[in-house]
């Protein structure tokens, strides 16, 4: 067993790990912190992404003993006191999501996108998630989402859900 | 899947990694930034008796400018690769190749050295690294030696790395005179391996190439030169007409394998494409 002290959304633990444990297990079975999934243990996904030292990794592809000394962000420490990340909210109010599976994993790597590219055209978005796989969208939803909360964080589209033009997800219509 | 059972070591240094690959028994592996070694262990492929961990040896991380060379540290991530900017002004090839490496989740933990010692003849920095005629500088328990990137892809998955060795850093000649540069990469979906991929550089001179240096990714076990092209390219007029007969022959002396996404006939094909298209780019036309 080898010790690892991490801070996990804002908490710092302290635990021995078998230095073959996966970070994203660590993440659930130790922690708790299911709000990051399992997608498809191959690394190609993107269901387990969080956020290492700033930036978006597969944490199924990295061991929770690579991650000692380090910060995690998961997609439950995104906002605090249970709000909604700018954009949780907007992949909430343009429909980016049917199951909801890899929703996790495509929002951690969009904050981690607009981070970067706080102004992206579709095409960089489409390529800035190009390791997060969604089988029920067609991700036309999801690159609208990630440019609402691109808008949102810029602070040029700071709009209320119930103010959303929902002619931009024409399906959503009704559902709200 | 887990990874099977193995021992740990995380050294800060280079003489310690080497002093822990010495102590790992037979069967070690160097984790770098482990985006192929995690999967093939999570898979069971690989069951290492030792893992030695060097993310904290922070002499192997970042790029320098050594005079007529730049030098990229093994630990480098694909990331600080492709931003850095000394790889953007000596070596502009090297950052538009690793913009097509995985994902960016992958592109943050993976490593430019461990990516060249991993050697897949699918990675898009072996070809690279051949185009650009750098050099490999392995550490080893009685000293370093460089090797020349020609010297360095032996195999599959084979590099002169040998067993209780560490590649510490790669040197990039700055080239001097009118170079242009591309990478052509063809895959089918995102995040993809490249099926093909062609790394160009090319000297222009009065009108005409001087000298053409084309890398093949995934057209046999190691990346390989076009030096049949190379050859017909040297001295011909900077023209469309003159690189698509000089681009026929890039596949020349491969050895490209069959699988689920390519017949080999299929991977000579796009040799020839991708080269035409990738030296017109560098060409400046």
């Amino acid at each position: 067993m080898t010790q690892i002290n991490v801070r996990v959304d804002g908490v710092t633990y302290t635990d021995d790990v078998e230095p073959r444990t996966l970070l994203v297990h660590y993440l659930r079975e130790q922690l708790g912190k299911v709000g990051t999934v399992i997608g498809c243990d191959t690394s190609n996904c993107g269901a387990c992404t969080v956020h290492l030292d700033g930036a978006a990794v597969k944490s199924c592809t990295v061991l929770a003993v690579q991650a000692d000394g380090g910060e995690v962000t998961t997609i439950e420490g995104l906002a605090p006191n249970g709000g909604l990340h700018p954009v949780q909210k907007a992949f909430h109010e343009m429909h980016g999501l049917q199951c909801g599976y890899c929703t996790p994993g495509m929002i951690m790597a969009s904050v981690d996108l607009l981070k970067e590219n706080p102004d992206p055209s579709d095409t960089e978005v489409r390529e800035g998630i190009e390791g997060n796989l969604c089988r029920c969208t067609g991700y036309q939803n999801i690159v609208r989402a990630v440019q609402q909360a691109a808008g949102e964080m810029r602070g040029a589209g700071s709009v209320s859900p119930a103010e959303v033009d929902t002619a931009a997800a024409p399906h959503v219509v009704g559902q709200a | 899947m887990i990874p099977a059972a193995f021992e740990y070591a995380r050294p800060t240094s280079i003489d310690e990694a080497l002093q822990a690959i010495a102590d790992g028994g037979d069967d070690v592996k160097v984790l770098a930034g482990g985006q192929s070694l995690i999967p093939v262990m999570r898979l069971r492929l690989a069951a290492p008796e030792t893992v030695v961990d060097l993310g904290r040896v922070a002499e192997l991380r970042g790029v320098r400018d050594d005079g007529d060379a730049i030098v990229i540290g093994a630990m480098t991530t694909h990331h600080d690769v492709m931003t850095d900017p000394l790889v953007q002004q000596h070596a502009p090839l090297i950052a538009e190749a690793t913009e097509t490496v995985a994902d960016r989740q992958v592109r943050a933990r993976g490593t430019f050295g461990g990516a060249l010692v991993h050697a897949d003849p699918a990675g898009d920095l072996p070809a690279v690294a051949l185009a650009l005629d750098a050099e490999f500088v392995i550490a080893g328990l009685q000293g370093r030696r460089t090797v020349p990137a020609a010297d360095f892809f032996v195999d599959y998955l084979t590099t002169a790395v040998e067993e209780g060795e560490l590649l510490v850093e790669v040197r990039v000649p700055k080239l001097a005179g009118e170079w242009g540069m591309r990478y052509e990469k063809f895959n089918r979906v995102a995040q993809a391996w490249s099926i093909v991929a062609v790394a160009a550089v090319v000297r222009r001179e009065d009108g005409h190439i001087a000298e053409a240096r084309i890398g093949l990714t995934n057209m046999g076990t190691t990346p390989l030169r076009a030096t049949a092209a190379e050859a017909a390219l040297a001295g011909a007029e900077a023209t469309p007409e003159a690189i698509a007969a000089a681009a026929r022959s890039a596949a020349e002396g491969t050895s490209p394998s069959s699988d689920l996404n390519a017949q080999a006939d299929y991977r000579e094909h796009l040799a020839q494409v991708l080269t035409r298209r990738a030296v017109t780019a560098a060409a400046g036309l």
